[in-house]
């Protein structure tokens, strides 16, 4: 008799069905952090992105192909900066995180630079893990993990993540290092860009941490994830790396919470028709019912984070929400949520006039016509 | 987002076309700007791959990067800028006119008029999208701190003559578009969407063909149809038909096209290296000639569109007249201007990579001055502007209805009309709150006293600009019948307090910044790119 | 073994350094953090006095020129021989007309006139305009987090040496055009005159007052940890030192069970059903005005550490808070169409610095359709939570929680600026899960 199956497997079995036959999970990628965090909101991102389907693939079957794709001179640009701060055993890199994060510390020399390659990532996950206890017992020794695999259960199934770097200090602690290929000027960068990665090094903080809860034992404390981060780009017009410490307790703060939300995919999941699926093999009105089937919250910063966001926006147009012009235009609209509720209600052919809202449209719409018409004249 | 300009971007949705966002044109434009339509390469801080600049629609500049990671091309094309841009500047720099402008006399400490010279004009850059201006800043400090041979024979990979000149005026630029309704340099997405909302986001906005396309469609589409094109639709080969307006490239454009286009040059190159005879050698130079030829058509492709919307754009805006303050406004840029070009002539240093507490400061400050001042022009300016400011309570039109005589208490009694208006908006009015209208241009200041039947009806005492006499001046004081528009928000801004030297820097701002030093230009490594 | 906390002690004890350091101190700036309610103005009060006593000539800096009136009058009510120059700006009615009937305060729009007085104050905007050959020796800054760096910079030379005092929670300064070309300047314009200051001179002297003296032991915990979580502090009164009792028994209703919830705990939500709603919600709006009705009708009687009788609650010592004008206008008339006149109704900017019995907050994210960051904003909410002295009653619409759940994340960061705590969101998360507990939902 096989034994009763515990709710994770189930929705583990769930997701999977989700995906489609043979179709494997997606990592939880950069990509998919600055969705949930552009639009934390949208039950249709969560489930996708829970499910770990490939939301790529799943446009271009729906006919609204992403517009992401990246410039191989900005790949190879970003692969030789990497290489190059990463060179001669990461003498740089560690040079810097001791400047910028551990100036009491010993400065490295001979740091230890165990490989990592396993297969899989299930297996990489476990060498790093290694890698990171065998460093535990090493005290006054610096360790580069570059390229370390972590794994973080999101939604009942492990999400995998690749940092560009975690540094063990002499004192155990561990430093998330990310190297980005957008320029450190003259002291500043891109803030967007480096939310985005902070953001992002506050994912591997939190993988982190749950590896360090794994590491402690009665004789030793968990190791301490330090919170600030090491971001390093390029310096001013030059290929030179420069770092920067970002500290992301905010960021992790934020994530930590918007990750536990997304165990409601079960409840997400579990409100599916029978036999939903997400797989891009089959047919488009299949498809387009299966999405259909989730809401969405469509904002118009979905379009530079999301790859479904052409057709929600399609979709979100056909509906005459104007939400579609972007989040702000509904703050003064109150429970009005379609163009043409708006309008008629500012034209006053429909509405409640006691409503504020009502009442501020057609006032609106009085003053607008009043100007107008003067400009005309 | 106001309720009025929600409502028109409501209404452009519904009726497939922008509608207006301003009834008169809020941006100095001059008659001969000079476009820049410009493109970078991905990955890399300012790495120029070409552009398109001048000041004839029909005849732009070509200008080209076949390789953008070596130096000496990138220089090249520094240096072909600087051979449009400086001179379209310095046709501005000669004409003077005298002005007068106020300023310490450094003996006595006394604020004093004197006589100087104002340029009669300025002249006036505009790219597509803001991420073109930007751009300008980028590319005006990655310039501006490089060395000539003629300044620094020592330098290591000497800059072409005018390049660092170019990079202190791209600076100048820059900074100069960061204050608020100045139009040295602007960005055409900016201009349009200032002038007219469409029925798409603010975000889809800053893509200017589809921003275009909205405002004018072509015949017999929508300009949402014509916009969703403009932004999607790509050709057989997987080519946007509307390339971004840059200056970022699409990675298809890139991967399919420019890549390959870049490899043959660099072949080329590399086989008219390695050519050993004079035939060999002039052969390989036409093979060379062709891949440049090549990756100048790539550019042009990249760029011609652009170049043609942001004309289109500039033909759209000129069929709105110019608000009555505009003028003002430009007089404030032909100032910083004729300022910037003094300090060139005055041979100091270019601009620093951070500014001093003090200078900081005073930038801010006149950055909000600027801003609480276009607010109020642009309302005074415009019926549509100011409907946002009646429907927010922040200003009142109406029919005068009443006007009685009244006088101040004191020796010398002056008039105090009250004035009774009636209108149906709704302002935030306190006791005694101050509010002022336009009287020949210039504010005229009035107080309220009281509202009657719920707010329809408004008294105001009028307090200032009647004369000195007893009895006011005629025409200074409205009259039944008038048609009146109050604002409670003043309509000039009070300068501010003067800050101290930065050489007087206070210890709370870490003390005087010390003797400036000339700022070391970048490092230049083997590999160095840009 | 257990200590007992003595916040007379405590407080004394902070306030005694303080005024060691300044009057007798080598540094050049003491900075003074005070919680709500913690005595900010006695402090800035007494030092004034001190310093005077001393024979040191003082110059006061203060933000607005309502709380320039009140220090004038607050000092004259403490010493009414010493002579005090208040220096006001030209426009009309440039000062408080309460201040004409103080003997020894002399008013003046031009520095020259006031020189010689023992204290002279006025706002940071008008010293800008004032120019001296011999700095003052002493100087004291009030609302120090509430000015911005440039407006220091402008006056910082008036001074040789000066106490700044503000509370860190309360709104922060802004500027009306971006700045983010000057973040992670250490004296960036558009920071706060206390984060200029310190970045620049770090090893000032750096106080804190301890006890909160407004706030009840119901209140202060909660204002401590989702505002000040590294800073924390505690309230002057345990609790059962105060009480709010109610003549007339509940009828019942939501505003009366509220009314109640908070006299018992000193916190009560009044939820409303989930709508998306405009910002004057007409039946939020309608319930501010419903509760403090009742508030008023059910013949309320605090009790208090200051007087042994209960105090009746009069419509004096009850406010209303929004986030915005309009709502604010919008809950005068429904007062007024309820017979209530004379209750302050006001945003968060100028309830700064305020202080009631009772306080009914409409909830700045009540109804909203999206959270904004200027709705989210720390000081915003820890304004509107810390004014009372009894109790704060919340009018709210459900749905928040997932309001702030759905907020994107996607904040800028600059490089070289140091994080502030705590985050509006979080905040935010901290002070409804609290309230829950003292939900009463209703459907007017």
């Amino acid at each position: 008799m096989p034994l009763p199956r515990t709710r994770g497997t189930a929705l583990r079995q769930q997701l999977a069905e989700l995906r489609g036959p043979d179709v494997p999970a997606k990592a939880l990628d950069a990509r998919a952090l600055a969705a949930l965090a552009a639009n934390p909101g949208c039950a249709r991102r969560a489930i996708l992105d829970g499910a770990g389907v490939n939301k790529t693939a799943l446009a271009s079957a729906l006919g609204s192909p992403s517009a992401f794709g990246q410039s191989q001179f900005a790949l190879t640009r970003g692969n030789a900066f990497e290489a190059k701060v990463k060179a001669d055993g990461g003498a740089e890199l560690l040079r810097l995180v001791h400047e910028k994060l551990d100036r009491s510390a010993e400065p490295p020399a001979d740091a230890r630079v165990p490989d990592l390659t396993a297969s899989g990532p299930q297996g990489r996950t476990a060498r790093t893990e290694l890698e990171l206890r065998e460093a535990a017992t090493r005290p006054g020794v610096w360790t580069l993990l570059d390229h370390p695999m972590l794994a973080l259960d999101v939604a009942g199934s492990p999400a995998f993540l690749e940092p560009d770097a975690v540094v063990v200090h002499p004192d155990g602690t561990w430093t998330v290092v990310e190297i980005k290929s957008f320029p450190l000027l003259d002291g500043s960068a891109d803030p967007a860009k480096v939310g985005a990665a902070a953001r992002q090094a506050a994912v591997y903080v939190l993988a982190l941490e749950e590896v360090a809860a794994r590491l402690a034992s009665e004789e030793s404390p968990a190791p301490r994830v330090r919170h600030r981060v090491l971001l390093v780009c390029p310096r001013d017009f030059s290929n030179l790396p420069a770092a920067s410490a970002v500290d992301i307790r905010k960021q992790r703060a934020v994530t930590a919470r918007q990750l536990a939300r997304l165990t409601r995919i079960e409840d997400i999941a579990d409100a599916l028709p029978e036999g939903t699926c997400f797989s891009p093999e089959l047919p488009v009105e299949e498809l387009t019912a299966a999405v259909e089937s989730v809401p969405a919250t469509y904002a118009p910063e979905c379009l530079s984070a999301c790859e479904l966001a052409f057709h929600c926006r399609a979709r979100s147009r056909e509906e005459g929400a104007v939400t579609t012009l972007g989040r702000p235009v509904r703050a003064e609209l109150g429970g009005l949520t379609t163009v043409e509720e708006v309008l008629a209600a500012a034209r006053g052919e429909a509405g409640d006039p006691g409503d504020p809202a009502v009442a501020a449209l057609r006032r609106a719409a009085a003053l607008r016509a009043e100007a107008l018409e003067a400009a005309c004249r | 987002m106001s309720l009025i300009s929600t409502l028109a971007r409501l209404e452009a949705v519904s009726t497939g076309r922008a509608q207006p966002a301003a009834t008169v044109r809020h941006r100095h434009l001059g008659d001969r700007p000079l476009v820049l339509v410009p493109l970078i390469t991905a990955g890399e801080a300012g790495a120029p791959l070409g552009a398109l600049v001048g000041t004839d629609r029909d005849a732009p500049r070509l200008l080209a990067v076949p390789q953008p990671r070596d130096r000496d091309l990138r220089f090249a094309f520094l240096a072909e800028l600087a051979g449009v841009v400086l001179p379209y500047v310095d046709s501005y720099a000669e004409s003077v006119e005298a002005a007068e402008r106020t300023e310490t006399d450094p003996e006595t400490g006394k604020r004093v008029k004197v006589e100087v010279d104002l340029c009669a004009d300025a002249p006036q850059l505009i790219v597509p999208s803001r991420a073109g201006i930007d751009l300008v800043r980028l590319l005006g400090r990655s310039m501006r701190f490089r060395r000539t041979a003629e300044q620094d024979p020592e330098a290591p990979y000497p800059a072409p003559p005018r390049v660092p000149l170019l990079g202190r005026w791209l600076t100048h630029f820059g900074e100069r578009a960061r204050v608020p309704g100045s139009s040295l340099l602007l960005a055409m997405t900016d201009l349009l969407g200032r002038h007219w909302v469409t029925g798409q986001s603010t975000l889809e906005d800053q893509h200017l063909g589809a921003l275009l396309a909205w405002i004018d469609p072509p015949e017999g589409v929508t300009g949402a149809e014509a916009a969703l094109r403009a932004e999607l639709e790509r050709d057989e080969q997987g080519q946007l038909l509307c390339p971004p307006a840059g200056p970022a490239t699409d990675p298809a454009f890139d991967n399919k096209l420019l890549a390959p286009a870049i490899e043959r040059y660099d072949r080329a190159r590399t086989a008219l290296a390695a050519a050993e005879d004079g035939l060999e050698a002039d052969d390989r130079l036409g093979a060379l000639t062709a891949a440049e030829r090549e990756i100048r058509d790539l550019v042009l492709s990249r760029t011609r569109p652009t170049w043609d919307a942001v004309w289109r754009g500039l033909d759209l805006l000129r069929e709105l007249p110019e608000g009555a303050r505009v003028e003002e406004r430009w007089t404030r840029d032909r100032w910083s201007f004729t300022g910037h070009r003094d300090r060139l002539l005055a041979g100091e240093p270019p601009q620093p990579r951070r500014d001093d507490a003090v200078t900081a400061a005073n930038k801010l400050a006149t950055r909000e001055r600027e801003q609480a001042r276009l607010e109020a022009q642009e309302a005074l300016d415009d019926p549509l502007v100011m409907a946002g400011r009646r429907l927010s309570g922040e200003a009142f039109a109406g029919e005068v209805t009443d006007v009685v005589m009244a006088y101040s208490d004191g020796k010398r009694p002056s008039p105090r009309p009250l004035v009774t208006v009636r209108t149906d908006d709704r302002p935030q009015l306190g006791e005694r709150t101050k509010v002022y209208r336009s009287l020949g241009g210039k504010p005229q200041a009035a107080e309220f006293v009281a509202d009657e039947e719920d707010g329809a009806y408004v008294v105001l005492r009028v307090l200032d600009k009647m004369g000195r006499g007893k009895e006011p001046e005629p025409g200074s004081v409205p009259e039944k019948g008038d048609r009146v528009c109050f604002t409670l928000f003043e309509h000039e801004q009070r300068g501010g307090a003067k800050l101290p030297d930065p050489e007087e820097t206070p210890w709370t701002h870490g003390g005087p910044p010390g003797e400036a030093a000339l700022e070391p230009a970048d490092p230049v490594t083997e590999e160095d790119v840009l | 073994m257990t200590t007992v906390f003595d916040p007379s002690a405590a407080a004394g004890q902070a306030t005694d350094a303080i005024l060691r350091d300044t009057l007798h101190g080598t540094a050049r700036g003491v900075v003074v953090d005070s919680p709500p309610g913690a005595g900010k103005s006695t402090l800035v009060v007494r030092a004034a006095l001190e310093l005077a006593e001393a024979g040191h000539p003082l110059m006061v800096v203060a933000q607005t020129n309502a709380q320039v009136d009140d220090l004038v009058l607050r000092l004259a009510e403490k010493n009414p021989e010493l002579p005090v120059g208040r220096l006001h700006s030209s426009d009309s009615d440039p000062y408080d007309k309460a201040l004409d009937g103080l003997e020894n305060v002399r008013k003046s729009a031009k520095a020259a006139d006031l020189a010689g007085l023992a204290v002279v104050i006025s706002t940071a905007a008008k010293w800008a305009h004032v120019k001296v050959d011999e700095p003052w020796r002493h100087a004291i800054v009030d609302e120090a987090y509430q000015m911005r760096s440039d407006s220091l910079l402008a006056v910082a030379g008036l001074f040789e040496r000066a106490l700044f005092v503000g509370d860190p929670g309360q709104l922060d300064p802004f500027a009306i055009v971006g700045s983010e070309q000057w973040a992670g300047l250490a004296y960036d314009p558009s920071a706060s005159a206390v984060t200029t200051l310190l970045a620049h001179n770090p090893d000032l002297p750096q106080h804190r007052l301890p006890v909160s003296w407004r706030l009840p032991a119901s209140a202060a915990p909660l204002v401590s940890d989702a505002f000040y979580p590294y800073t924390p502090f505690r309230s002057g009164t345990g609790p059962g030192d105060r009480t709010l009792a109610f003549g007339v028994p509940s009828d019942g209703s939501g505003p009366d069970r509220v009314i109640d919830e908070a006299a018992a705990s000193g916190w009560g939500l009044l939820e409303l059903p989930a709508r998306h709603t405009p910002r004057t919600d007409p039946e939020a709006v309608g319930a501010v005005a419903t509760v403090v009705r009742r508030l008023l009708d059910r013949a309320g009687a605090a009790t208090s550490e200051r007087a042994p009788a209960p105090a009746p609650l009069t419509a004096d010592r009850i406010a209303v808070g929004t986030a915005h004008r309009d709502q604010a206008a919008a809950v005068r008339a429904a007062l007024a169409g309820l017979g209530v006149t004379d209750v302050v109704v006001d945003t968060a900017n100028r309830l700064q610095g305020r202080e009631y019995d009772v306080t009914v907050v409409l909830h700045p994210l009540s109804g909203r359709p999206d959270a904004t960051a200027f709705h989210l904003e720390t000081g915003r909410l820890c304004v509107l939570a810390s004014r009372h002295r009894h109790a704060c009653i919340v009018v709210c619409r459900a749905g928040v929680t997932d309001l702030l759940d759905d907020y994107p994340s996607t904040e800028p960061v600059q490089l070289g600026t140091v994080v502030k705590f705590p985050d509006g969101w979080e905040a935010n998360h901290a002070v409804l899960a609290h309230l829950a507990e003292h939900r009463v939902t209703w459907r007017p």
